[in-house]
């Protein structure tokens, strides 16, 4: 038999139900080679012994009917986990210990899901490299020194290291996508409002959103169904009819119109980009769908909208870390003095960067200037979308305009850094659903992603238009376990 | 347009972050060229858009104004770096 951590997640649930491997049979698997795997530093805060003993009392008394039965589960430490040490990558939450549970992960476990670990991501989720993360940096398993991505960048190389079944990152400006992309896996944003943001350690309120990140597009399907639910503690989230994702999942994607924004062909886009681009819409046509050329005209905005929306969220949302109820303290010799030393040992430097920015656009005389435009620009973006979608029923891009890079190569420019979300950004802006499934790779065998995205609360389309090019495009990862 | 030193001290004032002289020059040069390409944003047109404040076109809900939780206020003043009874402790406020 294959190793059982080489198994997706439905395989391993199929195995679970027929009875052939244990609940702790297979986190025992899992165990051993995160424990083998130190070197990848995916992990903030391990729960193995607490997981080994939970599938246990799983295999003593176990429930077949639920939709995760007992599969151990890490999450990225963004996540609130009730009594388990969650940090958001950052030396401000270092010791904090949540009393609540996000409610993401409780419906997780809700359906027999088991806490494997807290996985490292960018301080926030702040970054696209993971290089932002107070407790360092993450090795990318496709290549030494290679970032996996970010925000979600344990996430993502855990998946791919084969330390996790599944995962699951949120994703504020293409944290979950641009991660999967760099690793070949697959990672879903879903619509706004789809999963709850309650329990989530918030950076922009108004573009976060959590969602699976998986091996194939199947097993995404069969965690977006766990994870997607009305709930009355995130005062966004909306209450729709959700498809039954995993059994609605079907390759019969004839006479989908699939569109194609000539914006995206940007400047100095490496030419390889340009060919996965062309491959995927010929892998599109191969599996019956209708190729229309269609155009957003709002792209080249989208980043620098996000870079005055984002950080200005997050200087609101993150003035709660003042060293008076949780988190890190630094002492001072007033309160003032307290607080203003508490933040700035407490984060890190692209975290005070982004909340500089979002102070600055935000204060007095420049709120018009700044965050009220980028409101109205944000508007722009999301009827560029609305008007394409009259035409056809999802979009097709890259996921990324180029494959992960070495670690240090950009963490010194930050513009260079920022320009790594460009595909994936509008699509949050305009609280679309959004999927990278990898397509190939480039000269230097790393992997690259296509990004297809759908209409709001749209994700079965998505998911369909994925799993039927997932298959024409046979991606395998060649993952040599270098560092064990 | 640029932000100068004086700038990035009043933000970093505002935002509640102490800053050394040296890091405040490099956070001038950051923010600058971060500006400069959110300046882009300029060339459009936007008089007769209106902004978009939240992409859920929901109204807010009302509930109950009752408690939900437990009791947990042993569990949260566990958090506090530091603590009295049942009380945060701050540096002195009053004189």
């Amino acid at each position: 038999m294959t190793e059982i951590t080489s198994l997706g997640l439905f395989e391993l649930i199929k195995n679970i139900k027929e009875k052939k491997i244990s609940s702790n049979e297979v986190a025992k698997s899992f165990v051993d080679r995160s424990e083998k795997s130190k070197k990848l530093n995916v992990y903030v805060t391990e729960n193995f012994e607490n997981c080994l003993k939970l599938s246990k009392d799983f295999d003593n008394k176990p429930n077949f009917d639920l939709k995760l039965p007992g599969i151990p589960i890490a999450v990225k430490d963004l996540f609130c986990t009730n009594e388990v040490r969650t940090t958001a990558g950052s030396n401000i939450l270092n010791n904090f210990v949540p009393s609540y549970e996000s409610t993401v992960t409780q419906n997780i476990w809700n359906e027999g899901g088991i806490l494997l670990g807290k996985l490292n991501c960018d301080e926030f989720a702040m970054g696209s490299s993971n290089e932002t993360s107070f407790f360092g940096n993450v090795q990318n398993p496709i290549a030494k020194d290679l970032v996996p991505g970010g925000s979600s960048g344990g996430s993502s190389s855990a998946l791919a290291a084969n330390l996790t079944p599944i995962t699951i990152g949120t994703d504020t400006g293409g944290s979950i996508r641009q991660p999967a992309s760099f690793t070949g896996t697959v990672g879903l944003k879903p619509t706004y409002g789809s999963c709850s943001r309650y329990g989530i350690v918030a950076f922009a309120s108004s573009l976060d959103q959590a969602g699976p990140m998986s091996k194939d597009v199947k097993d995404s399907s069969i965690l977006l169904e766990v994870i997607s639910s009305f709930d009355k503690k995130d005062s966004t989230s909306i209450d729709f009819k959700r498809n039954n994702y995993s059994s609605e999942l079907t390759r019969n994607i004839k006479g989908i119109k699939i569109g194609i924004p000539k914006e995206y062909r940007v400047d100095g886009m490496p030419e390889e980009i340009e060919k996965l681009w062309k491959k995927g819409i010929e892998y599109a046509k191969d599996c019956g769908a209708e190729i229309i050329d269609i155009s957003l005209p709002h792209t080249s905005y989208a980043l620098p909208t996000y870079y005055i929306v984002a950080p200005a969220e997050a200087s609101s949302n993150l003035a709660r870390y003042d060293g008076v109820k949780y988190g890190l303290r630094s002492s001072g010799q007033n309160l003032v003095d307290m607080y203003e030393k508490t933040r700035s040992e407490g984060f890190g430097e692209e975290v005070k960067r982004r909340i500089m920015i979002g102070t600055y656009v935000l204060s007095s005389g420049y709120y018009d200037a700044y965050y009220l435009k980028a409101q109205k620009v944000r508007q722009l973006i999301k009827q560029d979308f609305d008007q394409a979608y009259n035409k056809v029923d999802a979009i097709l891009t890259p996921s990324t305009p180029s494959s992960a890079f070495k670690i240090g190569e950009k963490s010194n420019d930050p513009v260079s850094m920022y320009l790594n979300d460009i595909f994936t950004v509008p699509v949050n802006l305009a609280g679309l659903p959004g999927i990278s499934i990898p397509a190939g790779t480039d000269k230097n065998n790393y992997p690259l992603g296509l990004q297809i995205i759908g209409k709001p609360f749209d994700e079965q389309t998505v998911l369909n238009i994925a799993y039927s090019m997932e298959e024409k495009i046979n991606y395998k990862n060649n993952i040599t376990d270098w560092w064990m | 347009m640029t932000i100068d030193l004086k700038t990035v001290k009043h933000i970093s004032k505002l935002a509640r972050i102490s800053l050394e002289e040296k890091k405040a020059e490099k956070l001038a040069d950051d923010m600058n060229s971060i500006f400069e390409f959110i300046e882009k944003l300029n060339e459009l047109n936007t008089e007769n858009v209106q902004p978009l404040t939240s992409i859920a076109e929901t109204t807010l809900r009302f509930r109950e104004d009752k408690i939900t939780s437990d009791n947990i206020r042993e569990k949260i003043l566990k958090n506090s770096p530091e603590r009295n009874d049942d009380f945060f402790v701050v540096p002195k406020v009053v004189e």
